[in-house]
């Protein structure tokens, strides 16, 4: 008697697992996590480069941001789905191919359908390629979970990537160019003389309101590195 | 878990031509649109120089309509043909590659903006330059007008200007500054328009041959300032020639 209920229990928990419900709460937390707790730009310090460069203006920056999101979701999902055949002395080698195409994938869709903005953003979409956050999800995760996983794991990265570097955006275009989204927004409320500042449009600006976002990120936090 | 040699030569050789082959198709089914994309924005950048552009412009109906092309050497002759007998697009010109030859092989386009209501008039005369700035190259479209002196207007693009400095050739305001600047003087000897060192904000301190610079940004005004010498200099001929009459076959 005893057995079977021990038996039971067990099967009952397998199908459980197996019908682990697609937005279960694990799953969510590998959504959330990247988003702040364990953010790619401002805990791990990832990707900076591309946040520094590409978030002048909300324009360019929002195209950036859905860019690496695709790429990452679509090299996660790929990557996850041939973890057990990628031969393991070349693994790093064949994610920087898969990534690498996905991301010639959107330049040449960008250079298509938006060139205004492929002009601007182009050399960095290029490199995406060398992005860390992308590379890292595929080495961390990827290759070691399942595809579905790797899919939320993608997104919660790449969005956790997109917030903070639209963040920086719309201080950046605020204060460097006056407009949001090319839109005017100080002479719109009537002061014409807004001086623009040019430190916001350097690299520099972007240290500076990243420097920031961290500092508040991690007051709220009580992060600490270790 | 440990491979063999002939399985990870396999995979890579699969994975290589799978990606491979993907990439090309992407390439080959979007590059009719990217063309097409190019296009619009050579003939964009090229009006910008006679007027505004608004988003809502049909901006290849415009240029049709509105400009005809011809295609010049140093001597101001008339190119039809290319050295393999094809025949010669102005608007297809890729004026970088021209910038790499010999003054004495260059082709160059010239755009006439036409009058809207009488079609046989010559508005203003639209010529492409093409230079280095201070990181990487840049390129720009002057309208003169049709003395061949005064400038129209001017358009100008870069690479990879710093943003804030030298990138503001691409802004209205510094542009504007060209407005009505003289290219020869009154002898008709060629003096172009220098942009000048610092930025003083007062555009009645300088002359017809001077514009106001760009703070921080002198590196790149340089460039400019050269760009613009050089092409004018190119055209110089055909300019003299339409000046004396000649040579202004429209096609």
């Amino acid at each position: 008697m005893s057995t079977e209920t021990v038996e039971q229990q067990e099967v009952q928990e397998v199908e459980v697992k197996e019908t682990e419900s697609l937005l279960s709460k694990r799953r969510r937390k590998i959504m959330s996590d990247p988003l702040n707790d364990d953010n790619p730009i401002t805990i791990q310090v990832l990707g900076i480069c591309s946040a520094l460069a590409v978030t002048v203006k909300m324009m360019p920056t929002l195209v950036m941001a859905l860019a690496v999101i695709f790429v990452i979701v679509f090299s996660n999902l790929i990557i996850s789905i041939l973890r057990n055949v990628i031969p393991n002395r070349v693994r790093i080698i064949v994610q920087l191919a898969v990534v690498a195409s996905l991301v010639i994938l959107v330049d040449q869709v960008l250079r298509a359908y938006m060139y205004d903005v492929a002009k601007v953003v182009g050399v960095y979409v290029g490199l995406i390629i060398t992005n860390c956050i992308i590379m890292g999800r595929l080495e961390a995760f990827a290759m070691g979970n399942k595809p579905w996983d790797s899919v939320l794991d993608g997104l919660g990265s790449g969005f956790g990537y997109s917030w903070i570097i639209l963040a920086v955006a719309f201080f950046r275009e605020l204060f460097g160019s006056g407009s949001i989204f090319d839109f005017k927004v100080f002479e719109a409320i009537g002061w014409t003389s807004y001086q623009a500042n040019g430190l916001m449009v350097s690299p520099i600006g972007a240290f500076i309101i990243l420097g920031l976002i961290i500092w508040v990120q991690r007051y709220k936090n009580g992060y600490v590195e270790h | 878990m440990q491979q063999s040699n002939l399985y990870i030569l396999i995979f890579s050789v699969a994975l290589t031509v799978v990606l491979g082959g993907l990439l090309s198709i992407a390439a080959v089914g979007l590059k009719p649109l990217q063309t097409k994309a190019v296009e619009l924005d050579t003939k964009k950048q090229i009006l910008s120089s006679v007027m505004e552009i608004t988003p809502e412009m049909d901006v290849i109906g415009t240029f049709n309509t509105r400009t005809k092309s011809v295609a010049v050497n140093v001597e101001g002759e008339l190119v039809e043909k290319d050295d393999e007998g094809a025949t010669i697009v102005p608007e297809k010109i890729n004026i970088e590659k021209e910038s790499k030859k010999d003054s004495e092989n260059k082709v160059l386009p010239v755009y006439l903006y036409m009058n809207e209501k009488d079609t046989t008039k010559v508005e203003a005369y639209i010529f492409a330059m093409f230079g280095t700035g201070l990181w990487d190259k840049i390129w720009g479209y002057v309208a003169v007008a049709p003395d061949l002196t005064t400038i129209k207007g001017i358009s100008m693009d870069h690479k990879a200007e710093t943003p804030g400095l030298g990138a503001r050739i691409t802004d209205k305001e510094v542009k504007d500054r060209y407005k009505g600047k003289q290219l020869f003087d009154s002898n008709g000897y060629l003096v172009g328009i220098e942009m000048k060192k610092g930025e003083r904000g007062d555009p009645s301190l300088f002359n017809e041959h001077e514009v106001d610079g760009m703070s921080g940004a002198t590196l790149t005004a340089n460039g400019v300032n050269e760009m613009l010498l050089k092409y004018i200099g190119f055209y110089q001929a055909y300019i003299d020639k339409v000046k004396a009459g000649e040579t202004v076959a429209l096609n």
